[in-house]
C-alpha cells in the first residue's frame, strides 16, 4: 500500500516529513508525512493503537518524534516551541477541568494564558460559553459537571482564544448529538476563516472536504522494525 | 508576566478553595514540634539547645508533605499537558507554580515558627536569625522539592519516593540554617551562614526550574 500523503507540498503552512514514532520500544508509525494549508482538515483513521493519539501529541509538541521533522511555513517547529504553542490548541483525552473552579474560571484561566489582554479574554470566554450552550452553567463548579459538559467546556477553549491550528483527539467523546452538530459548525467556521484542523475519531463527524489519513498504512513491516531498533 | 501572575493566582485560588494543604502543613509543623517537650522533657536549657535543629528539621518535613500534590493533580486531570503547551517557557510556568506553593506552605511555616520558638524556649537572640534563615531557606525547599515532585509523576506511592529523593538535597539548607541560628545565639557573626544559604537560593532559582521542566516533559512523553 502506497501512503497517499508522504510528499509534502512546499505551499503547506503546517507540514511533517519522515516522522517516526517509537512507543515503549515499538515502532508505531514510520515515514509519515502530511501537509496542511489554510482551511484544510485531516481526519486520522486507524484501529486502536495505530498511533492517532501519538501523532496528535507529536504535532502538538508533547512528544518528540524519533525521527523526522515538523515545519510551520518553512521553519522547524522544534526551533521555537513557544511560538508553536501559541498557534495551537490541543484537546486530548483529559478535560483539564478543576473540580473547585467554576466553568467560567476554568475556561478563563486557559483563555488568559493564550490571550494576555484580560478584557478581550473575558469577552471571548463569554462568547465561547454561549456557543457551546454552557452560559447557564458558567458559575457551576467543575465537580458538578457531567462528562459531556466537561468535554464541552474543554472544547470551548478552542473559541476562548484564537489559534489557527486545532489538534483534536476524539473530540466527540461523551458529546450528545446536538453538541456534535455545534462542534461541526464551529469546525466549519474555523476552516472558513483560514484555520486548520487535525482530528482523530471513531464516530461519524461531518467535515466537508476533509482528507483522510489512514495510520495503519504507516505501520512498519516486521523486518523493518528490526532495522530501526 | 501577566501569564505568570495568572498561574500564581489560579494555584492560590485552588489552594484556598481546597484549603487542606496549607492547614495540614502548619498543623503537622505545630504538632510535631509540640511533641518534643514531651519526648525530651520540659527542662528549659535542653529545649533551648535543641530548638534551632528541631524547628528546622520539622519545617523540612512539613514542607515536604505537600510536595507530591504540586504537579500530581494537574498531571492526572490533563492540565499539565495544557500548561506545557502554553506560549510561555515551561521554566516560567514551574517558577509560578513553585511561587504559589511557597506562598501556601512556606509562608505559613514562617508565620508559625516564632510561636513555636517561644514554646521551645529559643534564646532571644536567635529569633531574628530563625526568621531570616527561614525566609531564605523555605523558597529553596519549594524549588528543590519541585524537582522531586516532577520526577515521581506517574509513580505509585510518589509521596514516599519524593522524600527519599529530596531529603538528602535538603541537608545543606538544614546545616546552614541551623548554623546561622546557633551562631546568633552564641553572639557570633551569622553573615557567612546566611551568605551561603542565599547562594544556594540564587543557584536553585534557575537550576531547579530547569531540571523540573525536563522532568515534567519526560513525564508527559
Amino acid at each position: 500500500m502506497v501512503p497517499a500523503m508522504t510528499s509534502v507540498s512546499a505551499a503547506s503552512d503546517f507540514s511533517g516529513a519522515g516522522l517516526v514514532c517509537v512507543r515503549g520500544g515499538r515502532v508505531v508509525f514510520a515515514n509519515l508525512g502530511f501537509g496542511l494549508s489554510a482551511g484544510d482538515a485531516v481526519v486520522l483513521l486507524g484501529p486502536n493503537g495505530s498511533g492517532k493519539s501519538s501523532l496528535l501529541r507529536v504535532m502538538a509538541g508533547l512528544l518528540k518524534p524519533y525521527a523526522g521533522r515538523l515545519g510551520w511555513r518553512g521553519e522547524a517547529v522544534a526551533d521555537n516551541p513557544e511560538a508553536h504553542a501559541a498557534r495551537t490548541h490541543y484537546v486530548g483525552h483529559h478535560d483539564a477541568i478543576k473540580p473547585v473552579l467554576s466553568v467560567a474560571e476554568n475556561l478563563g484561566f486557559w483563555a488568559g494564558l493564550h490571550q494576555p489582554h484580560a478584557a478581550t479574554a473575558r469577552q471571548a470566554v463569554a462568547t465561547a460559553l454561549e456557543r457551546f450552550g454552557l452560559a447557564h452553567l458558567a458559575s457551576i463548579p467543575g465537580k458538578m459537571l457531567s462528562a459531556g459538559q466537561k468535554r464541552r467546556t474543554n472544547l470551548a477553549r478552542l473559541l476562548a482564544a484564537p489559534a489557527p491550528l486545532w489538534l483534536l483527539d476524539e473530540p466527540t467523546t461523551a458529546l450528545d448529538r446536538r453538541s456534535v452538530k455545534t462542534l461541526e459548525e464551529v469546525l466549519a467556521e474555523h476552516r472558513a476563516a483560514g484555520g486548520m484542523v487535525v482530528l482523530s475519531t471513531h464516530a461519524d463527524i461531518d467535515l466537508p472536504g476533509a482528507r483522510e489519513l489512514h495510520l495503519d498504512g504507516f505501520a512498519p513491516a516486521e523486518e523493518l522494525m528490526e532495522a530501526f531498533l | 508576566m501577566s501569564r505568570f501572575a495568572e498561574i500564581v493566582r489560579r494555584d492560590l485560588r485552588l489552594a484556598l478553595r481546597q484549603g487542606s494543604d496549607s492547614v495540614m502543613v502548619v498543623t503537622f509543623f505545630v504538632l510535631t514540634v509540640v511533641l518534643f517537650p514531651f519526648g525530651i522533657g520540659p527542662e528549659a536549657n535542653i529545649l533551648a539547645r535543641v530548638a534551632p535543629g528541631v524547628l528546622w528539621v520539622t519545617a523540612l518535613l512539613a514542607s515536604m508533605l505537600s510536595l507530591d500534590r504540586l504537579f500530581q493533580a494537574d498531571y492526572e486531570d490533563g492540565s499539565l499537558e495544557l500548561l506545557v503547551l502554553t506560549p510561555t517557557p515551561l521554566e516560567l510556568v514551574v517558577v509560578a507554580k513553585v511561587a504559589a506553593h511557597w506562598l501556601t506552605t512556606g509562608l505559613p511555616l514562617l508565620a508559625a515558627a516564632p510561636l513555636l520558638a517561644v514554646l521551645l524556649n529559643l534564646d532571644g537572640q536567635g529569633f531574628a536569625a530563625l526568621l531570616v534563615t527561614m525566609l531564605i531557606g523555605t523558597p529553596i525547599l519549594s524549588l528543590v522539592g519541585a524537582i522531586g515532585a516532577a520526577l515521581v509523576l506517574g509513580a505509585r506511592r510518589g509521596g514516599v519516593l519524593v522524600s527519599l529523593l529530596i531529603l538528602p538535597l535538603y541537608v545543606p539548607v538544614l546545616i546552614f540554617g541551623v548554623g546561622a541560628i546557633d551562631a546568633a545565639i552564641q553572639g557570633l557573626a551569622m553573615r557567612a551562614h546566611l551568605l551561603i544559604l542565599a547562594g544556594i537560593l540564587v543557584a536553585a532559582l534557575p537550576l531547579a526550574p530547569w531540571a523540573t521542566s525536563a522532568a515534567l516533559r519526560q513525564a508527559l512523553e
